[in-house]
């Protein structure tokens, strides 16, 4: 039992490491209708740059590595870079094609994401590197001293800051201005546009808030299996996870990313010896694929019904 | 002067459903043909043919695959690779466990078994479309690519499922030198272009293509939805596999699951996008535009930006190069090179009277 | 006239239909005789292409029944209906954008033709022969239609007006029984509403195939049609010959509006 519930919970933290991929695609897709494969490499683009920035600020600068300035600098200098990458995005990528087939702005964010793959490993190299946010990876005393089960202080950790963006997006959604005009964009672009709100700007907005929530997920990736070209395939996993949760929902976002990161823990642990193992890489599309048979809908979504 | 039609009068309805309706494309045609065919395999050296030629072939007839469920029947893939591995599996294994199993027969029975995989893959593309499609195609990739892993029965025990293709003997003949591995090659690559062609301009095409530009209409005049798609499922996925078994049998000679990776399924489904979706010849131009654009960068690259940078920047030049071109066409020019082709042709025909 | 009007062919009792919670169609019968040109009026939102979607399976009705040639329709999926004899337009233009005018009039044909796709690929004998032999009676149709100068064009680079006619020509290619248009005339001008009605008329005539029609120009409908159904919000609120319907006290107040 206590292994069951070991597995579980790890299993869930990790799936709040999926949902905070599955975010970015969540916000991206909401505001312009784009499914942004691109996201996996745009957190694994995130993370390479905060690292390289760690890696070369204390020479330039002349400060200690471990300093929480060169933490912060880079920190901030990788966001900028995401902010530059978002509206690059938009102009070079996303304006061009604005009322295309969304299957050909799918398509293009396929290119997107070599062109992003491609510049991050160019810029900062193709070496594995390791992040360190501070936080080590061990069991909680308390819960293994009386409980004898093993949660991971650093997956506590990843799931308390998934909850925090997801706390301070939802403010952002519900309360300011940008945000507002956002979920009318969402609604239908056509209208927002005829009542004035500034599409592009708000395309770039979003592009950078993506980027942001995939700094975050980078890092916390990062800092758990390194960083490295391995990172966007993880990302990957993000798309089941879309699958069960809808395209456009926040909530389904989440509990998406539970749902994958338990059952494939679970899976791997309960049913992976009787087939040779290394059923994770799957298991998850999978999962998505019969799900979509009985609710192609998604977890969240809304049924669409084909007028003609 | 030299490209019209005028003078050529259809008298028969065969005369103008031919795909070649003019009669310098026609000639244009068998000129080729005698090139590749012929010229070429006396002529290259065996670099050009182990290195360029065969796989364009080899790969050409996977994207004929890839454009016959996408560009013709509007079903995004991202798993193309994976029935390409599961054409080479199968022809490996039915040749290694039936004695006497002749090569094209177990080329046809690969192709076949991808069909099948192809089908059971395909199933979801009844309830679901577009991108949940995709994500869904990207199950067949991974798990298909884990089995030939895991399970040794399929490699016949080798470690880590690498496979080494059995000799190419037909009739007697074995095919050995890379000449007549490349006209081996040409020969079932242009039947089955042919054999693609004649299906996209018939019923069976136009079906695809119904239910691509709108599903309900499609209905409401009697397509059966389930028929058509999952017919162009096993179509599209006997062409992979058909082109995996070749990849190995005429091409590299040992193969592991690994090698059809993600990657390669998206190298196919960028040969379409540079190619032209829904178009078969696109589909050739493509498979050497792909082929051909990294031997040309990492030729040019070293030129023009000095040798010192290593082999890790040339690679991730051509991530980029390729990440580009595919957004610049999908921006310029989303038919692609066939349709360019088309418009100069359609030039020419005016040429030198444009007005 | 050569044409007669025959028996019941299409019989619809006490439909409903329902998406989620907003009521499409409410406790609605008409019938439909043979050879007859019935339209469906009323105003945006009534219902209208509802019912014609009810008719060939696009929607399946929460309550009622359906009788097809007197017998009690099972729920029917669209190519069942098609199958059946009913062939229809769409209100906004379904044609398949990425294909010539031959090919998308060509698709109509399509339960006509009995090759698989074995012998398409290798287009020799049976299946070049059906081609050819389909493609005669398609460019009938386009000669009827009086689209011959376009036929290798692209579908998308046609304006509106055309667009509809060459969608009439993929309804009439298959051959139907019943032939349901869902506004044909909407976006024309006087003189291509013209046109599209002798088209109709002399479809009707000729083959003597059973219209259901949906238009909103109450002129045409009013000449053309031998009954009328007029549907308010879901609703049958008359139904007729022309005359009948035109003096519908319910059917005025729908149009024009009452003060209450």
């Amino acid at each position: 039992m206590q292994f069951f519930i070991e597995v579980l919970v790890g299993g869930l933290l990790s799936g709040v490491m999926y949902a905070l991929v599955a975010l970015g695609f969540v916000l991206i897709y909401k505001a312009s209708g784009v499914f942004n494969f691109a996201q996996g490499a745009m957190v694994f683009f995130a993370a390479l740059t905060f690292v390289g920035f760690q890696e070369v600020l204390p020479g330039w600068l002349g400060l200690e590595a471990d300093s929480s300035v060169v933490f912060w600098l880079a920190f901030l200098l990788a966001f900028i870079a995401m902010i530059v990458l978002g509206i690059a995005t938009e102009r070079i990528v996303l304006r061009p094609l604005v009322n295309q087939p969304h299957i050909t702005l799918f398509m293009a964010t396929i290119g997107l994401t070599y062109v992003v793959e491609g510049l991050a490993q160019m810029t900062w190299g193709a070496n594995v590197r390791g992040l360190d946010l501070g936080i080590v990876d061990e069991p909680i005393a308390w819960l293994m001293d009386n409980y004898e089960i093993g949660v991971s202080k650093f997956d506590l950790f990843a799931a308390g800051v998934a909850a925090s963006l997801v706390a301070l997006l939802a403010l952002l959604f519900q309360y300011t201005k940008v945000g507002r005009a956002l979920r009318a964009v969402a609604d239908d672009h056509q209208a927002a546009l005829s009542i004035g709100i500034p599409l592009q700007t708000i395309w770039r907005v979003v592009w950078a808030v993506a980027g942001f929530v995939a700094l975050v997920a980078g890092m916390i990736w990062g800092a758990r299996n390194g960083v490295q070209f391995a990172l966007t395939f993880t990302a990957l996993k993000a798309l089941p996870v879309l699958i069960l949760g809808g395209f456009t929902s926040v909530p389904g976002a989440i509990v998406g990313g539970l749902i994958i990161g338990a059952s494939e823990k679970l899976a791997e642990v309960y049913v992976g010896p009787f087939v040779g193992g290394g059923i994770e890489g799957w298991f998850p599309y999978m999962l998505a694929l019969a799900f979509l048979l009985v609710r192609p809908e998604g977890l969240f979504g809304e049924k669409h019904i084909d007028r003609v | 002067m030299l490209y019209r039609e005028a003078g050529q009068f259809k008298a028969t309805y065969a005369e103008d459903s031919q795909i070649f309706p003019i009669r310098q494309d026609k000639i244009g045609f068998w000129v080729l043909m005698l090139v590749f065919g012929v010229a070429v395999p006396l002529l290259s050296n065996e670099y050009w043919l182990k290195a360029i030629l065969i796989p364009v072939l080899i790969f050409s007839l996977a994207a004929i695959g890839l454009n016959i469920l996408t560009g013709y029947a509007g079903q995004l893939s991202l798993g193309s690779a994976a029935f390409m591995a599961v054409g080479a599996f199968a022809a490996y294994n039915f040749i290694l466990r039936i004695e006497g199993m002749p090569f094209l027969v177990a080329l046809v029975l690969a192709g076949l078994t991808a069909a099948l995989v192809g089908i059971m893959f395909g199933l979801p593309s009844l309830r679901i479309k577009g991108f949940y499609l995709a994500v869904a195609t990207l199950a067949a990739q991974f798990f298909i690519v884990w089995a030939l892993v895991k399970f040794p029965w399929f490699s016949n025990n080798s470690s880590s499922g690498v496979v080494t293709a059995q000799d190419v003997t037909i009739l007697g003949y074995t095919f050995v030198t890379p000449e007549s591995k490349y006209v081996l090659t040409f020969l079932i690559v242009a039947l089955m272009a042919l054999l693609a062609k004649n299906m996209v301009r018939s019923s069976t095409g136009r079906a695809w293509m119904a239910v691509r530009d709108m599903d309900v209409a499609a209905q409401v005049i009697g397509f059966r939805l389930m028929r058509t798609k999952l017919l162009a499922f096993a179509v599209s996925s006997f062409y992979c596999g058909v082109a995996g078994a070749l990849y190995a049998y005429t091409y590299i000679g040992t193969v592991e699951p690994e090698g059809f990776n993600l990657d390669l399924s998206f190298k196919i489904l960028f040969m379409i996008i540079i190619g032209g979706v829904g178009s078969i010849m696109g589909s050739f131009l493509g498979a050497a535009f792909i082929v051909l654009l990294p031997i040309f960068l990492d030729n040019v690259v070293p030129v023009i930006f000095g040798d010192s940078l290593g082999a890790g920047f040339v690679s991730n030049f051509q991530l980029i190069v390729f990440g580009g071109l595919i957004i610049f066409f999908l921006i310029v020019e989303p038919h692609g090179l066939a349709r360019l082709w088309q418009i100069a042709k359609e030039k020419l025909r005016l040429w030198p009277f444009p007005h | 006239m050569a044409r007669q009007i025959g028996d019941v062919i299409v019989d619809l009792q006490n439909i409903s239909l329902r998406f989620g919670g907003v009521k499409a169609l409410t406790d609605i019968s008409f019938n439909v005789k043979e050879h007859e040109i019935r339209s469906i009026i009323g105003p945006n939102g009534a219902g209208k292409s509802s019912m014609l979607n009810v008719i060939n399976g696009v929607y399946h009705p929460q309550e009622g029944q359906i009788f097809f040639k007197g017998a009690l329709r099972k729920k029917m999926e669209p190519h069942e209906a098609a199958e059946q004899g009913i062939a229809r337009t769409f209100q906004n233009i379904a044609l398949f954008k990425g294909m010539t005018v031959l090919d998308n009039i060509m698709t109509g044909r399509n339960l006509k033709m009995k090759c698989n796709f074995l012998q398409h690929a290798l287009y020799w004998g049976a299946a070049q022969k059906e081609e050819i032999a389909h493609r005669i009676k398609v460019e009938e149709v386009i000669e009827f239609l009086e689209i011959q100068d376009i036929r290798k064009t692209p579908v998308g680079r046609l304006p509106y007006g055309l667009q509809k006619r060459v969608e009439l020509a993929r309804a009439l290619a298959a051959e139907p029984h019943i032939l349901l248009l869902d506004e044909p005339m909407a976006g024309m001008n006087v003189e291509e509403k013209q046109d599209m009605c002798r088209f109709i008329l002399d479809v009707n005539d000729h083959y003597g195939t059973t219209i259901v029609l949906i238009e909103h120009d109450m002129g045409v409908v009013m000449d053309i049609s031998d009954r009328v159904v007029v549907l308010d919000y879901g609703k049958k609120i008359g139904d007729g010959v022309p005359e009948e319907v035109k003096n519908n006290p319910e059917v005025i107040k729908a149009y024009l509006g009452t003060s209450h």
